[in-house]
């Protein structure tokens, strides 16, 4: 227990460097230790999907990732997406949609849509409905966030096409 | 200016009026931050020298704390203080949570942290105060309570009988409130009625799981004496008032702040001991404790709701008339009253509302609320409304099938007419103005049923069970003091708005309702830019600070639109009002020929601009000597607003559902949702909507999946989301919105609330869908939630258990 580790590793693009417990989890490694209150703790045991953070290019669920485990790992969050305009058309089609409500879980929700969209997801209200199905929202019922990254996903293509 | 106002005068009908507002999908001014992760929510706040509470909570149902042995874990790596039941005893009064017009209500005393007995499982009992969770984790584990354990009161049914133990002993018996309804001449209705069907209905216990647990900040600054506490909640002046009372302040020594709120639902607008106790904490520190509950503390602590079981009955005659409704309601409210509103108001409002959207002669209802040892109960979303509304439309669909006419037609036949208002209902509601028909019209123009009838008779022949459910339904919003007020709960009923302009001609409003994620503050900036005249980007809205906003209830009963959104109208035009004649004073024209459009003191008749707002700022605040010496210098209104005339502004409604039932594997499918509601002016469409969308989705969640189980020692089950289920985007279905619109007249705006009407009227519709499809096996189910083992069970396919 006494026991601190170094670990370095990028965040948003920003090289930090902390001693931290080995039993701390990057979703409280970003808010404690970094400020960075974009993600949150919804459940504390990988249900809900509002600690969704990026890593390496991937989606994980920040309290399940063990921060020490993360030396050299590339770490985004929303506030490090929303800066990089990455995501701006599904955050605009968030707000077009009144996708959120308390919006608590919406950080989690556009890491994961914005996941949904990089794999070349379409505009398919049942596919879509299925990958965020590890994101909870009590507020909204769904569907604005169905109708908004349905919303993006045919902007995208269209635009590809 | 002296013409009188009305809802015409103001523009609250036309579009097309630039700064028209009112009844337009403006997007929310607050969502940028939303999804920028740029909210801050109470646990986003940190302040220098802040500790961290965590609590030992109790393992038992019910058992006596023979001893406490702090000593170890006051000594723990980073520990700052423990505190149990005795020391918080000392600057924190108890409470009792009565009303007096619940006649007879009794409750018993609630420490922060109990001083002698754990009466439910998960109740705070030691508190820990350090510099970290992690460490008051760490010295939570070394707290040694001896523990006596007692029996547990977990069956309802039994709560009243001799041999059971009385909970409280000072109480005398387990009964916390009894209350019946009745007409008279139910007995004989009945027994003379062409038809009579009944059935015992059950509505699962279940919580609100608010995506933001409960979550609060206390801070004490010895030097001001004065308590400021952040706090997730949807009633910031009624908790200045409690902590005050409590931890003996006066009022203005204590600071509710209130940013960001990651859904409420009803669960934040009570008082828990354990916040109490972190502000207590924090009083005697002197320093700032933060506590955000984890998700194993929501499901034992935040409150739950709808433990009920109801026997119903329903009389008809031989045309399909209701002749009456005769109900019998128990509910199991845990160990003690909720403060400050009681857990009574549940099963008073299922003698309230049941039979609500129907007229007819005779009622007789009961509702009896008894202890048990398991989470306290209290005012979850739409109160009451779904046990009710399940009731009521559970019989009217028996009748239907025992007539053999269908379940559209016997409602047409039996909803209040639509030109019959006022009207008083037999339990004694009093409506001002409905409109079953025209909704339930509407609802069958969207649904087509005809067409999935057609669908449902071909696809049974291939085994495929589908079914169709409606549920009508009435919903009480804008409440009058004849909610909590006359029981002598500090529970305000009216709000308040400030309105002001400031030298560069934006406007700032401080209202005292709340926003947790309804979309408050985006229709608060619409009806200001409405009323005064600017665009709706200029005005800025605050909520959520009791030492800045006028005191008002805060937001709960649905009340943020038809009281909030009404003081914030009347106080902006009374702004516009003052600019103008400002205004007509300095360019030396008559008030009446002026008028406030886009933020420009406009020409009434012809709209040609004679002054901008930022030119009319820059001389009153700079330049006041260049004015006539008499010419007013406010730029700023304050308006309060409370009803008067209905002790609720009721609204209403009618929901359809449309699943499939696999009746191998007891799954529902759900495939399509119908809602119209009518919640009088609608101030920003879509906003409603998905406030509809929402309740319906929460609505779902408790007639399928949610149910806090708890065993036969009252040891809670589902303290997981694994274990808890809540509805996820893949098994929810599209909901389609329409609405009717009935404004009040008891305000110009003519708002009521929306945000409950969808959790009000989904389960019926969805469990009348259920019954629907199972029709071919004779099978029902009324017992909340409609889980695949229960459906299996009713279908004989598995024994039940
Ligand atoms: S907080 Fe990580 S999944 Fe809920
Ligand atoms: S918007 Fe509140 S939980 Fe999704």
């Amino acid at each position: 227990m006494k026991t601190r580790l170094d670990v370095t590793l990028t965040v948003n693009g920003e090289r930090v460097t902390r001693s931290i417990e080995p039993r701390l989890h990057l979703i409280d490694f970003l808010r404690l230790e970094l400020g960075l209150t974009g993600a949150h703790a919804g459940c504390e045991h990988g249900v809900c999907g509002a600690c969704t953070v990026r890593v390496n290019g991937e989606i994980v669920r920040g309290c399940l990732t063990l921060a020490a485990s993360l030396e050299g790992a590339r770490v985004e969050t929303i506030e490090g997406l929303s800066d990089s305009g990455e995501i701006r058309a599904l955050q605009d089609a968030f707000v077009a949609h009144n996708a959120c409500q308390c919006g608590f879980c919406t950080p989690g929700m556009l890491t994961t849509a914005a996941d949904y969209l990089a794999q070349g997801g379409a505009a398919d209200r049942a596919a879509i409905r299925e990958h965020i199905s590890g994101n909870y929202c009590r507020c909204t019922g769904y569907q604005a966030i169905v109708d908004a990254i349905e919303d993006a996903a045919r902007r995208r293509a269209g635009g590809a096409a | 200016m002296s013409a009188p106002r009305t809802p015409e005068s103001l523009g609250l009908s036309r579009a097309d009026l630039p700064n028209s507002y009112i009844g337009r999908s403006v997007p929310r001014p607050t969502a940028r931050k939303l999804v920028e992760g740029r909210a801050t929510y109470t646990d986003d706040v940190s302040l220098p020298r802040m500790l961290h509470a965590v609590f030992v909570r109790s393992p038992h149902a019910h058992a006596r704390i023979a001893s406490i042995d702090v000593a170890r874990a006051a000594a723990a790596p980073g520990v700052v203080r423990v505190f149990t039941g005795a020391d918080l005893a000392k600057v924190c009064d108890p409470w009792v949570a009565t009303l007096a017009h619940l006649k007879g209500m009794k409750s018993a005393p609630q420490y922060a942290l109990p001083l002698e007995r754990a009466t439910w499982q998960g109740e705070a009992v030691v508190a820990i105060v350090a510099d970290t969770v992690a460490h008051g984790e760490d010295a939570a584990a070394l707290v040694e309570i001896d523990w006596a354990p007692l029996p547990a009161l977990a069956d309802i049914e039994t709560a009243l009988s001799p041999e059971t133990p009385v909970l409280h002993a000072e109480l005398g018996d387990n009964l916390v409130f009894t209350r019946t309804a009745d007409t008279g001449g139910v007995d004989e209705a009945f027994a003379n009625a062409a038809h009579v069907v009944e059935a015992t209905f059950v509505s699962g216990r279940h919580t609100g799981v608010t995506l933001e647990p409960r979550s609060i900040l206390a801070d004490f600054n010895r030097a001001e004496g004065m308590l400021t506490v952040w706090h997730s909640t949807q009633a910031p002046h009624m908790m200045q008032g409690v902590f005050a009372k409590q931890l003996r302040l006066p009022e203005s020594d204590v600071r509710v702040i209130t940013r960001d709120v990651g859904g409420s639902f009803g669960v934040k607008v009570h008082v828990y001991p354990d916040e109490m106790a972190v502000a207590a904490m924090a009083r005697v520190l002197g320093r700032p404790v933060k506590f955000v509950a984890d998700r194993f503390e929501s499901f034992v602590s935040d409150i739950h709701a709808r433990d009920h079981r109801i026997k119903g009955r329903i009389a008809v005659d031989a045309d399909g008339r209701i002749l009456g409704f005769d109900i019998d309601d128990l509910t199991g409210i845990g160990p003690y009253s909720v403060y400050p509103r009681t857990s009574a108001i549940e099963g008073n409002q299922v003698v309230n509302l049941c039979g609500g959207p129907y007229d007819f002669k005779h009622y007789r209802c009961t509702t009896t609320v008894v202890l048990q040892n398991k989470t306290p109960t209290c005012q979850y979303r739409a109160v009451g409304h779904p046990i009710a509304t399940a009731v009521t439309e559970g019989l009217v669909d028996l009748a239907a099938e025992r007539l053999g006419l269908d379940p559209i037609e016997l409602r047409r036949r039996n909803l209040i007419r639509d030109d019959a208002y006022p009207f008083t209902s037999p339990p004694g509601m009093r409506f001002e103005g409905l409109s079953h028909h025209a909704a339930l019209d509407k609802l069958v123009a969207m649904v087509e049923p005809e067409k999935l009838r057609a669908e449902q008779a071909a696809l049974r022949a291939r085994g495929v069970y589908r079914g169709l459910g409606f549920a009508s339904f009435i919903e009480l919003t804008n409440p009058s003091p004849f909610m909590y007020g006359i029981g002598g709960a500090r529970i305000s009923a009216q709000d308040g708005c400030t309105v002001r302009m400031d030298p560069d001609g934006s406007v700032v409003a401080m209202s005292g309702v709340t926003e947790q994620g309804q979309g408050t503050e985006a229709i608060l900036a619409q009806i200001v830019a409405h009323g005064v005249g600017v665009p709706v980007e200029r005005v800025k809205i605050v909520t959520g600070d009791t030492r800045v906003t006028p005191y008002g209830g805060g937001t709960w009963a649905c009340r943020g639109a038809g009281i909030g959104g009404e003081a914030a109208l009347q106080s902006a035009v009374a702004l516009r009002e003052q600019l103008i004649s400002v205004a007509a004073a300095i360019l030396q024209a008559a008030p009446e020929t002026l008028d406030v459009a886009m933020g420009e003191i406009v020409d009434r008749a012809s709209g040609s601009s004679r002054m901008p707002l930022a030119e009319l700022g820059r001389l009153v605040y700079f330049r006041g000597d260049t004015l006539p010496k008499d010419a007013p210098r406010e730029f700023v209104q304050t308006r309060h607003f409370i009803t008067k005339d209905y002790p609720f502004a009721f609204t209403n409604g009618v929901q359809a559902s449309w699943l499939e039932v696999d009746v191998e594997t007891g799954l529902v499918r759900l495939l399509k949702h119908w809602v119209v509601e009518d919640c009088g002016r609608i101030v920003n469409p879509k906003l409603v909507d998905e406030q509809v969308r929402g309740g319906v989705v929460q609505g779902i969640g408790g007639a399928l999946y949610e149910q806090c189980v708890y065993d036969a020692e009252g040891q809670l089950r589902t303290t997981t989301m694994a274990d808890y289920l809540v509805p996820l985007a893949a098994d929810m279905p599209d909901i389609a919105v329409g609405h009717v619109e009935t404004p009040t007249r008891e305000s110009l705006l003519g708002a009521k609330g929306a945000g409950e009407a969808g959790t009000a009227g989904a389960p019926a519709a969805v469990m009348n869908a259920i019954n629907d499809a199972l029709r071919p096996f004779g099978a029902k189910l009324f017992a909340q939630p409609f889980t695949p083992e229960r459906i299996l069970t009713a279908l004989g396919r598995v024994a039940p258990r």
